[in-house]
């Protein structure tokens, strides 16, 4: 795997060996950042986070280069556990990389990036490999994209109940092609750690509209009358659309019981105090990205609200009763997938409280 | 079966946790909208929002300025803006959305046709909305066109729309004397509640400047220490390595007392003296910062000599490049008195503080340029180190690094290694941007979020702005008084040799 995750490095310090020790690996670390600093003490080591990276050898250079288009979101630490069927040794390449060449007077922040190349036998015993690579007292978060699931319980729950290494997952619900055993192993996880789910937030700006659309006080009567809720999502962002129905029935207080499908769609119905809800999961044509594509929210009243995807933002369209429409876009880019990657690592430092919840609603209308 | 449970009637659950807190469908109507401001500050802070997806649901721009523009000039001007200035790529899509349907109206502050141009195309835009827009008016003019503006608001009911909220935020400075501030205060409350009224000091939406905060009430470690059995003196610097460039317009009217000490550097040092507030509500927290500009001892104009050093550079070098001095610029009248570097010795009479030197300097063409707060703790009450290792035992320095490199460092005697008990200080450091992964958010685009949604903690009340003026104000006038040239220094150098008397004895200013 390449171990410049930087787009932007404008100079590395390199160290690799074979058939080596996280020991010593990590004693390689310490003097490769200790160097650079002494080489110009503007070069400052970036302590905010340690990213975990489990991935399968022969894809690594794929979560290399998603990793790499992150953006500004890069952890302090990242470690890639590269995972080759029938390894023996451990062969490690540690990289510490600086963002920029410092002014006079400004500093540079190093990022550092240790891939170490593991065998299949390697993984059950892999916080014993990956405990002295991570900067104590930083929050830990391990993404394995490919599964990996004893590798990453060996990091939060670690046998003999000792402390995980890793405090949060990292990890995106819609990956995975059953999403009932999806959202099981979500709740699983979320038992012992905390969880960011690429699918959940890929739902938030659809979060966030909804919320601010009836946010005004004359239109918060209206949360307690909505009769039908109907969300759009891409094929593989079913989670995603079950996360936002989910939201609602715990923020609302409604009770959903289980969808049925008829074909690909998924219907059923939540229980709140006035009566009942009718939820509706429908999936869109091809998409670019991953998510979703337009949700509609009814009330008893008789007003709708309409939000699609669109250029530019989120395109808003509100009917009446009577018949009256209004139509408007509500601002904001297009992160991309990348974008969301980054994402994810930056809510792993901003706990959702709402997400549990959601979760739990989610997995109930797919029992 | 029991029923789920359900939030209460007039509440909004949808909005617990989200990072993005809705804001009501606003209107923000820009007076100087062609200025220097607007350009390189506001119009990028509003596509910033906009790319982030926090602007409200509804939201509209009118820019007035009295350059002869149509709207779609006005908004080819405004994406230009945002392109040359933006401190991110734009993306084009929201950047044309954001101002397709912006408004221009073009004439002079003081004439009806602009409000009465304004009061027609309010409530279209609520029309076209859907709901009455608040109106947040914002005064990005020169100042003496503030109560002309506020006044036409009231002239025109712009101020007290129905079923919305109206605020105007006013940029610095809110007045050049006392008196100023005072006459501009009752006009703009002539017209404006209090709780409509956005004063800007930028230096409040620097997250850095609220860290000090966060230092001081999120960490037990510094509040026993934070007061004057334990701190010998604080330094609040404010430098800058740069001469006043096309500014004499503007600069040699002003000068360094008001330009920076007046606002910012009295935000810093109420920051830092102020009691932990109840809360961090807009009145708890200003309520404890007039506390302290209240306690402060405003000198008389017989005290301003010994408690102030004024001074202007000359001719000099400035990391190697050969600057010009303050009266060889652009502009500036060959006999200015302007002072170009303000110090002041300021204390703050209470409980806490009293004794307590808490010495201020700012100025133009300096060493370097640097930000920051230094809290000297007193020295310890007995060196147990004989000889060589009591040479090197320093008073420990708690420094908050506004800008640039923002953090927090703390100067700690520690061993030198060896056989020998040698001791020489060390530096502990936090740098801000090595510990989170979030960029910082221009100050603008905080502050104009704020006053959108009406919240005013990081805003200059009243009271807090003449309590500022109250301890400028005399000296201003003693400096207007005397005939003595300011004191001079080199452009590149740490200021006048003369700021050294303010400190006293065996204390000497940090090096820029």
């Amino acid at each position: 795997m390449e171990d410049d995750l930087s787009p932007t490095a404008v100079s590395d310090a390199v160290w690799s060996a074979q058939d080596t020790t996280p020991a010593a690996i990590e004693a390689a670390l310490s003097t490769l950042v200790a160097e650079r600093h002494r080489e110009n003490e503007c070069y400052v080591a970036a302590r905010a986070l340690n990213l975990v990276c489990i991935v399968d050898a022969q894809f690594s250079g794929e979560v290399a280069n998603r990793l790499r288009r992150v953006g500004r979101y890069h952890a302090s630490r990242t470690v890639v556990c590269s995972v080759s069927p029938g390894r023996a040794t451990i062969d490690a390449r540690a990289t510490v990389a600086s963002e920029a060449d410092p002014r006079p007077g400004e500093f540079s922040l190093m990022r550092e990036t240790v891939v170490v190349s593991v065998g299949e036998r390697h993984v059950p015993h892999l916080a014993r490999i990956v405990d002295p690579l991570v900067v104590t007292d930083l929050s830990t978060v391990v993404w394995s994209p490919h599964g990996n699931r004893a590798a990453v319980d060996s990091l939060v729950a670690p046998a003999g109940g000792t402390r995980p290494i890793a405090q949060t997952v990292l990890l995106d619900s819609a990956s995975e092609p059953d999403q009932r055993a999806a959202l099981d192993r979500v709740c699983t996880l979320a038992q012992r750690a905390a969880v960011v789910d690429l699918g959940w937030l890929r739902a938030t700006p659809w979060r966030e509209r909804v919320a601010a659309h009836y946010d005004p006080a004359g239109r918060r009567p209206e949360l307690g009358t909505i009769s039908k809720v109907s969300v759009r999502h891409g094929s593989d962002s079913l989670v995603s659309g079950l996360l936002l129905i989910g939201w609602l029935c715990d923020r609302l207080g409604w009770r959903p019981e289980q969808l049925t499908r008829h074909g690909d769609l998924l219907r059923g119905r939540a229980r709140s105090r006035r009566g009942e809800v009718e939820l509706r999961l429908e999936p869109t044509g091809i998409m670019r990205v991953p998510g979703l594509s337009g949700v509609e929210i009814r009330s008893d009243l008789g007003s709708v609200l309409a939000l699609e995807r669109g250029e530019g933002g989120l395109t808003a369209r509100r009917t009446e009763r009577g018949g009256e429409q209004r139509s408007w876009t509500v601002l904001g880019a297009s992160r991309g997938e990348p974008g969301i990657l980054g994402e994810g690592i930056r809510h792993t430092l901003l706990p959702d409280a709402t997400y549990a919840p959601a979760l739990a609603a989610a997995r109930s209308m797919l029992a | 079966m029991t029923p789920p449970a359900q939030p209460p009637p007039g509440t909004n659950p949808l909005t617990e946790a989200l990072e993005r807190q809705p804001v009501h469908a606003t209107v923000l109507v820009i007076f100087g909208a062609t200025g220097d401001l607007a350009k390189r500050k506001l119009l990028p802070a509003l596509y910033n929002l906009a790319h982030e997806g926090a602007l409200p649901e509804h939201f509209a721009l009118i820019g007035n300025a009295r350059s002869e523009l149509s709207d779609e000039e006005f908004r080819a001007s405004a994406v230009a803006s945002v392109r040359e200035f933006s401190r991110r790529e734009p993306d084009e899509t929201v950047l044309d959305k954001l101002f397709a349907d912006a408004r221009y109206v073009s004439g002079s502050f003081g004439d009806d046709e602009v409000f009465e141009s304004l009061a027609t195309i309010l409530p279209e835009l609520d029309e076209r909305a859907g709901v009455t827009l608040n109106r947040c008016f914002y005064l990005s003019t020169a100042p003496e066109f503030f109560p002309v503006i506020v006044k036409q608001l009231g002239a025109h009911d712009l101020g007290e729309p129905a079923d919305a909220e109206a605020r105007v935020i006013i940029e610095k400075p809110f007045g050049t004397r006392l008196q100023e501030a005072r006459e501009l205060n009752e006009t703009v409350l002539s017209v404006f509640e209090e709780r409509q009224v956005f004063r800007i000091d930028h230096y409040l939406g620097k997250e850095t400047v609220q860290n000090v905060l966060a230092l001081r009430f999120a960490n037990g470690m510094f509040e026993p220490l934070w007061n004057r059995n334990y701190i010998d003196h604080v330094q609040i610097t404010a430098s800058e390595d740069i001469g006043i460039g096309t500014r004499a317009g503007y600069y040699d009217n002003a000068g360094a007392l008001r330009d920076l000490v007046q606002n910012h550097m009295l935000q810093l040092l109420t920051l830092l003296c102020m009691e932990p507030p109840v809360d961090f509500s807009a009145d708890e927290v200003r309520n404890e910062k007039v506390k302290v500009l209240r306690a402060i001892h405003a000198p008389t104009e017989d005290e301003v000599a010994d408690m102030t050093v004024r001074g202007q550079y000359t001719a000099g070098n400035v990391a190697g490049v050969d600057v010009p001095g303050y009266l060889d610029e652009d502009g500036v009248p060959e006999d200015s008195h302007t002072e170009t570097f303000a110090a002041l010795r300021l204390e703050v009479d209470n409980w806490r503080w009293a004794g307590v030197p808490m010495v201020l300097r700012t100025g133009k063409s300096l060493a370097r340029k640097v930000t920051e707060i230094a809290v000297t703790l007193k020295p310890v009450p007995h060196i147990a180190f004989t000889g060589e290792g009591s040479q090197g035992v320093r008073p420990n320095v708690l420094v908050l690094t506004v800008q640039p490199n923002e953090g927090v460092s703390l100067a700690i005697g520690a061993k030198i290694p060896g056989t020998r008990m040698a001791i020489r200080q060390v530096q502990m450091e936090f740098l801000y941007g090595s510990a989170f992964l979030s960029q910082s958010p221009e100050a603008y685009e905080r502050l104009i979020l704020d006053a959108m949604r009406g919240d005013a903690t990081l805003f200059t009340r009243n009271d807090e702005v003449e309590a500022q003026w109250n301890i400028i104000d005399p000296i201003i006038a003693a400096w207007q008084r005397t005939t003595e040239p300011p004191a001079r220094y080199e452009a590149g150098s740490q200021g006048p040799a003369e700021a050294q008397t303010l400190l006293g004895a065996n204390r000497a200013w940090r090096m820029i």
